[in-house]
């Protein structure tokens, strides 16, 4: 039996619990006992994920605008499952995958310069820059150079492997399991396919990359809880520096769990609606700042789009929604919305990738307020890149073992089960034979 | 004066054209953190105020076909908003303790 919490009585008000008295208790698959990070600093757990995990979830490798015409292409390195893939847009207009090696002697297929480095354009085919051997856009093997010194090779059988793909709302997903165990759609379930939102309309694009010596859930666990920003970012404005500000904290509106997916919604900031001094003098002469543009994109009419605000909370600023395992779609009040990756390269390493989409500026005042949108992001995410890196060598000194995990924490402490559980299912049928 | 850098109206900004006008948030970011406070604090009292008459001026034109001293001018500008943070905020040019961390512009929108 857990104790009651104790919530200040305006807080209670403002940001009511469910029945149960707290949002974990509200999600009968969470318990509320102090957790174990073990899984994010033991190479031999990392070893477990990649399979259990990452070759058997579906994972979203980026959106159709990406490939807009035939024989658009581009690479993913998925040092995760140690390797590459080319997705690509065939002549037939369908959007395929495949591992980014050659049938003959295993090169690598399409790269430029670095061997390590993603690339993307247009083609016609993929000729290996080693023997020659020519692939089509839909991976049919087309050419063989000096073919008659092949014993009795038939070029049929030897087309790039494919490796299964489909796309949700313009979001091109990959699934490296021989055959995945549930669609896409399945896998991303009802609260996800739920979200009807015009991406397409938003194809002003900034793509930001850190390398970062942390573990991926360790993380991707400080972008999903909102207890951290007064004291992480406390020294952002001249609000969050007052005590009495960093001494309430911060309340998460809403917390919803859907199988492996969660989403947090929270108030917002945009237009200016807080105390002038919550904005730095910047803010408020180019009316834009942490919560992107102050003013509504072309998108925004009078009803959210569906699937947004699943708690219907009155006083609605973003959704912070997070797709198993490693995606997240964070959706802004003022009709912009911001995509992260993290991608495991090690127990201990992982590569983070923040896009923002807004719609196309119509002036330089609209370009300008996106401009300090993705100013303001960089500011903040590296105060969290740098402390999540104190927070990896925290944990791998083993000092502490387990940890506590707050009502606000909740979608950490859900994030740490189901990848225990997709572990414990992978080892089960791995037993099993 | 047909060799002007930027438009008339913002002829005394002309002095920061060499340091600040820079064509990516790679470059800006980096002028920023090898820039010492007093660099950065006499562009920002310089370019600040005149933020908002910069905007105006700018906005008569459409963002794909600005002239180059406009252009040059809007570069201005993003550079001011990279610099606002150690000026506004954290009183030297890199945020603290980031150490090491990286976070990179790879992709960005042009103008």
């Amino acid at each position: 039996m857990t104790e009651n919490l104790k919530v200040p009585k305006q807080a209670a008000r403002q940001y009511p619990k469910p029945p149960e008295g707290s949002w974990t208790e509200h999600h009968p698959e969470l318990d509320t006992a102090p957790v174990s990070y073990e899984s994010s600093i033991s190479p031999e757990f990392y070893a477990l994920e990649r399979e259990a995990i990452f070759k058997r979830a579906w994972l979203n490798v980026g959106r159709v605008e990406q490939l807009r015409r035939k024989g658009a292409f581009f690479t993913k390195e998925l040092a995760v499952a140690k390797t590459s893939l080319i997705v690509v847009r065939g002549m037939d207009d369908e959007i395929r995958a495949f591992h980014n090696v050659c049938r003959h002697r295993g090169n690598k297929l399409a790269w430029t310069d670095h061997p390590g480095e993603e690339i993307s354009g247009t083609c016609r085919q993929f000729a290996c820059k080693y023997h020659g051997w020519t692939y089509d856009l839909e991976g049919r093997l087309t050419f063989i150079l000096q073919e008659g010194e092949f014993f009795g090779i038939d070029k049929a059988a030897y087309g790039l492997v494919r490796v299964h793909c489909a796309v949700w709302q313009g979001f091109v997903f990959v699934n490296l399991a021989p055959e995945p165990e549930q669609t896409l759609t399945e896998f991303l379930g009802p609260m996800i396919t739920a979200i009807e939102y015009p991406f397409e309309r938003l194809t002003q694009r900034y793509a930001y990359r850190g390398d970062i010596r942390c573990n991926w859930k360790v993380f991707l666990d400080a972008f999903q809880e909102f207890y951290h920003p007064p004291i992480l970012h406390g020294n952002q404005n001249p609000v969050m520096r007052q005590a009495d500000y960093r001494d309430k904290g911060f309340y998460t509106s809403h917390f919803q769990i859907d199988g492996p997916h969660r989403v947090g919604s929270t108030t917002g900031g945009a237009g200016g609606k807080l105390v002038p001094e919550f904005y730095n003098p910047i803010e408020r002469v180019m009316r834009s700042g942490l919560f992107g543009p102050w003013d509504p994109s072309e998108i925004v009419t009078d009803e959210l789009p569906p699937g947004l605000n699943p708690g219907k909370k009155k006083s609605w600023g973003l959704d912070s929604f997070q797709i198993f395992p490693n995606f997240a779609i964070v959706f802004w009040e003022t009709g912009w919305y911001l995509t992260y990756h993290y991608w495991p390269v090690a127990h201990d390493r992982l590569v983070f990738e923040a896009n923002a989409y807004f719609a196309p500026p119509r002036n330089v005042r609209e370009r300008l307020a996106q401009q300090l949108g993705i100013a303001t992001i960089k500011e903040y995410a590296l105060e969290d890149c740098g402390t999540l890196e104190a927070t990896q060598m925290g944990l791998e000194s083993r000092a502490v073992t387990t940890f506590p995990l707050g009502d606000q924490e909740l979608m950490c402490r859900h994030l740490n089960k189901v990848v225990h559980t997709w572990v414990a299912d992978y080892e089960r049928s791995r037993a099993e034979g | 004066m047909a060799d002007a850098l930027l438009p008339a109206p913002f002829a005394a900004l002309e002095p920061f054209v060499a340091a600040w006008c820079l064509d990516s948030e790679p470059e800006r970011y980096a002028k920023r953190l090898s820039s010492s406070m007093d660099e950065i604090q006499a562009f920002y009292d310089a370019i600040f105020p005149r933020t908002e008459e910069a905007i105006r001026y700018l906005e008569q034109f459409p963002l794909d076909a600005l002239p180059e001293d406009a252009s040059r001018l809007l570069k201005l500008l993003y550079s001011l908003i990279l610099i606002s943070f150690p000026v506004e905020i954290w009183r030297q040019p890199a945020i603290p303790d980031t150490g090491t961390a990286s976070f990179e512009l790879e992709l960005e929108p042009v103008p």
